[in-house]
């Protein structure tokens, strides 16, 4: 059962037609690799759909609903959340506070409890507090809960930007380039969180990612775009073997190395 | 040394003799030196002291409470002064809320707002109008002047006007971003200040620049409120109240969220966050307080006219926020406060100073030099200087502290279902 569909988007920035006509069909509970040069147009595919761009034309449904039009927080209430590939943390803001702000829709209490500080809004914070901390020893980031977010070390960061996106309670899980900059121990780690996440949380993952080791690894489909065109798509195998690809983007050492 | 501090930090029956004696001391010189202006200040500083102490926080507000609505008037009242440092004490407890309704805007929100003035304005008319004559020239119905009972409902009003406002210019303001908002809030401002200026004709609702005189004075149960002895009750009221919601507002949803505002505004929608309405949450909340102050000052001056609104006083609250400590509730109290004292006594009382030198003819110093027309001058070395060596402010933000006790005593793993299906994760 398809969760995510995209039809025939296009985005076009002036002359530049940074995707073209793209098709997308993202299963339930899957996991799904967007891969391509730089410049291809997978960030500019993940930003129509959490709304940050609105599409020049074409669809994207979640559920068989429209998301088009809708602001970035609206979609992210409809359950999308993503990462950023240029990391966008709340830096000054503690790991725990980075984490809580992901819970903000699903925090009830308004103005009126806030001033009074009634039973229900207490009730409310001291969960979300706990809940949060729940999520930072999910991603193994729990000794590191009081530190601003802008001392964290690299690897550190994607990982609470991860944390921070599991507390919208998302359907569908936007992660763009999750590994750069990780070091082999860290991707390999990050690689377990991604298909644990799936298994345990009943998650849809689409992932942006240049390491194909990783996207080899854990993806069920991937769709290759190139120059805003989607070149191929299918499984790990099929891009593998697939000649436009090889030339396109996987290089011809490709096929032995993996 | 360092051993000797530690100690210090540590024990709580020295610090309290230390404060105790402190507060003593210099209650007890206000006292007697009614015109020690000196001995009000540091009277006054105690609170500062307070503040580093390592009491839990009930004892410190219970202190600081009392120092400020028995002691300091108490000490205070021996001598002619009396009332001008009620006078300046109002004006510091004035400024400290409007500090604290644009902390919320350009701290935590961090929306540069150059024309934040402009609701304390509001304020000000509001009462103004109504409890003056003014208002007979365009209302079809009632008699004016309202009473003076009326004020403690225009409070509310005042609150709610400026916050309506806040919203009215934030909608079309909130849509340009950084530099441009700082210059998109200072054109408002400044247009706020020449409408009233302006708005005696074809109705006069305003008075021009001539002003509202003889605004009506407070009244509550017969007794009318005259002197800024009396002000300074309503003022330290109203300013606890504003200094408790603005905590709990801070450490609250709404607080992160306008911190995740500031720190990333294309995160903070990812999140769920609504930008527009959170920003303008920011401009109500921070005008109200504003709002409230003005028709304080109304009543307080009995007299309103447009030149109380200048761009300066824009200015001078954004100083006082940015050397506080942009973010920090603590660092802002302190920054306005010293700003309005370095303004009302520490300038004034130099230039009397300096002004009794020359009259001596010890030294001679031309008019043009003298402290009290050097404030913009100070407040932009104040800048410069802070922006170069301590950029977070005096008393910089501090993020909230858990436990981890508190954090761990939950249910053990989001991954784990069952259990976790108390938590907030697994409940939608
Ligand atoms: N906001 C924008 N304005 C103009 N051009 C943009 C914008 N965002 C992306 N682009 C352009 O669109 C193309 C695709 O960018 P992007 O989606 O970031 O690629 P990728 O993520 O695949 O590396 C690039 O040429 C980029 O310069
Ligand atoms: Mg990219």
């Amino acid at each position: 059962m398809s969760i995510l569909t995209v039809k025939q988007l296009t985005k076009q920035f002036g002359g530049l037609i940074a995707n073209n006509n793209i098709d997308m069909d993202v299963q339930k509970g899957s996991i799904t690799a967007v891969i391509g040069p730089n410049g291809a147009g997978k960030t500019t595919l993940f930003n129509m759909v959490t709304g940050v761009y609105q599409p020049t034309s074409g669809d994207i449904l979640l559920n068989g609903e429209s998301l088009v039009g809708l602001k970035p927080h609206q979609v992210a209430q409809k359950g999308i959340s993503r990462t950023f590939q240029n990391i966008r943390l709340f830096g000054a803001m503690t790991v725990l506070e980075n984490v809580m702000v992901g819970m903000h829709t699903h925090l009830r209490s308004g103005l009126f409890h806030t001033i009074f500080s009634t039973p229900l809004m207490r009730k409310e914070e001291k969960e979300a507090k706990q809940e949060a901390y729940r999520l930072l020893q999910y991603v193994g980031l729990e000794s590191l809960y009081n530190e601003e977010a802008k001392n964290l070390p690299y690897g550190a960061q994607r990982k609470l930007e991860i944390a921070r996106a599991l507390a919208t309670k998302p359907k569908v899980l936007l992660l763009d380039e999750p590994a750069a900059g990780m070091n082999p121990k860290e991707t390999a780690e990050l690689t377990k969180l991604i298909y644990d996440m799936r298994e345990q949380l009943q998650l849809t993952i689409i992932l942006i990612e240049h390491d194909m080791k990783l996207v080899m690894e854990i993806s069920e489909h991937i769709i290759v775009l190139d120059h805003g065109e989607k070149i191929a798509e299918g499984t790990p195998d099929d891009i593998r073997n697939n000649e436009k690809v090889i030339e396109a983007y996987l290089g011809k050492g490709a096929t032995t190395a993996s | 040394m360092k051993k000797w501090l530690n100690v210090f930090e540590q024990n709580k029956r020295i610090q309290a003799t230390l404060i105790g004696a402190y507060i003593a001391t210099t209650f007890i010189s206000l006292y007697l030196a009614q015109k020690s202006v000196v001995a009000f200040l540091l009277l006054l500083s105690s609170l500062l002291f307070l503040y580093f102490t390592s009491f839990s926080n009930r004892v410190k507000w219970g202190i600081g409470i009392l120092v400020l609505s028995v002691l300091l008037p108490l000490a205070a009242s021996q001598g002619e002064a009396y009332q001008s440092y009620m006078e300046v004490a109002t004006l510091v407890g004035i400024y400290i809320a409007m500090a604290l309704g644009l902390n919320i805007v350009v701290g935590l929100a961090g929306l540069l707002d150059l024309g934040f003035v402009a609701f304390f304005a509001i304020g000000a008319y509001t009462y103004g109008i109504f409890a003056t004559a003014q208002a007979n020239n365009f209302m079809p119905f009632g008699k004016y002047p309202l009473s003076g009972e009326s004020f403690w409902i225009f409070l509310i009003v005042g609150c709610v006007v400026a916050a309506i406002f806040g919203v009215l210019l934030g909608i079309p303001v909130l849509r340009v971003k950084g530099d441009y908002l700082a210059i998109v809030t200072l054109g408002f401002g400044e247009i706020i200040r020449i409408i009233f200026n302006n708005l005696d004709k074809p109705v006069n609702i305003t008075n021009g620049a001539m002003g509202l005189a003889s605004v009506q004075p407070p009244k509550l149960f017969g007794i009318e409120f005259m002197y800024p002895s009396q002000f300074y009750y309503v003022v330290l009221v109203i300013l606890l109240l504003t200094i408790f919601i603005v905590r709990r507002l801070e450490y609250s949803k709404i607080g992160r969220a306008w911190k995740a505002v500031r720190e990333n505004e294309i995160a903070a929608q990812a999140m769920g966050i609504p930008l527009v309405r959170t920003k303008l949450m920011a401009f109500a909340v921070g005008a109200s307080f504003s709002g409230m102050m003005g028709v304080v000052f109304a009543a307080k001056q009995t007299f309103v006219d447009p030149t109380s609104f200048t761009l300066l006083e824009s200015i001078t609250i954004l100083v006082m926020v940015i050397l506080g400590g942009m973010g920090s509730v603590p660092g802002v109290i302190l920054g306005a406060a010293l700003v309005t004292i370095l303004n009302l006594q520490v300038l004034t009382e130099l230039t009397n100073w300096l002004n009794q030198l020359s009259l001596s003819g010890v030294v001679h110093i031309p008019d043009a030099l003298s402290p009290a027309k050097m404030q913009r001058f100070i407040f932009g070395l104040i800048l410069i200087v802070f922006a170069l060596y301590r950029p977070q402010g005096l008393l910089p933000a501090k993020n909230p502290r858990f436990d981890e006790k508190e954090l761990k005593s939950g249910v053990t793993n989001v991954a784990d279902g069952k259990e976790g299906a108390k938590g907030v994760y697994f409940n939608g």
